[in-house]
């Protein structure tokens, strides 16, 4: 399928259009309330992430199907100093900024399928996917 | 920058958030918030979240941060009109909210307030924004 979204992520109120542009795809492949609400909540998360320890990014967001099934995709790829630890970063209540913790471990519980690559001084690149 | 406005309502002061907030329009509402309830001395404070589809980290920590500082000055907070996706989305977000006081509806709100500040001696009733 060739249904791509993408989102610039360069200021705090990007986020908000992330939740929204979210929000729209998972009512379109109809996600349940409970799972739209997941998935919008994750990429928020994520969105800010990328944008307090990135300096922001980009978003992209995909519709795939997959026998009868439909899912929606988020990847969330930033240029910043990448993740030294990803085990660390993904314990609750640890954090190197002033957030609480819960990004990337919540985002993680949030959702269906969850992938993260980084790469020291390059970058991260992490996925999300809820499927209906 | 935008604002959220506070009602007040004698010793009462009352917000209704009925925009998806950004991070920095949450963090002036905290800071409107806890300024207010120091200025006019409120007793109880109703925030009302039944428009908001979603409650990620961020906002989480603004209601439980606004919580504890109204604790602090004397008053109460009740948060109020949580839906049912929402609070099933933060408890699996593992957002903390239990030093928050919760309701299901702006009455049953008040009516708590009520129970634990008790009624006001006279009724200056005054809306500011």
């Amino acid at each position: 399928m060739s249904d791509f979204e993408t989102i610039l992520v360069a200021e705090a109120k990007d986020i908000v259009t992330v939740r929204h542009a979210v929000r729209r795809q998972a009512v379109k492949i109809k996600l349940s309330l409970v799972d739209q609400t997941k998935i919008v909540t994750a990429a928020s998360e994520l969105a800010r992430n990328m944008f307090v320890y990135a300096g922001g990014g980009e978003v992209t967001l995909e519709l795939l199907e997959k026998d009868v099934r439909h899912g929606l995709r988020a990847h969330f790829v930033d240029k910043g100093p990448g993740i030294p630890d990803i085990d660390l970063a993904l314990r609750d209540g640890f954090t190197t900024g002033s957030g609480m913790g819960l990004g990337l471990g919540g985002a993680k519980r949030l959702v269906n399928e969850f992938s993260i690559e980084s790469a020291s001084g390059k970058g991260t690149h992490v996925m999300i996917t809820r499927w209906r | 920058m935008d604002r959220i406005p506070i009602l007040r309502m004698g010793d009462l002061l009352l917000v209704t958030i009925q925009v998806d907030m950004h991070d920095r329009l949450a963090s002036a509402l905290q800071d409107d918030l806890t300024g207010q309830i120091a200025e006019v001395s409120a007793k109880g404070v109703l925030i009302d979240i039944s428009s908001l589809d979603i409650v990620d980290s961020f906002i989480g920590r603004m209601l439980a941060n606004t919580s504890a500082m109204a604790r602090v000055l004397g008053a109460e907070a009740v948060v109020v009109g949580m839906q049912p996706a929402v609070a099933i989305t933060l408890v699996e977000l593992g957002v903390n909210l239990s030093g928050v006081h919760t309701a299901l509806d702006v009455e049953k709100g008040v009516e708590m307030l009520r129970n634990r500040i008790g009624f006001p001696e006279r009724d200056d009733t005054d809306v500011r924004f």
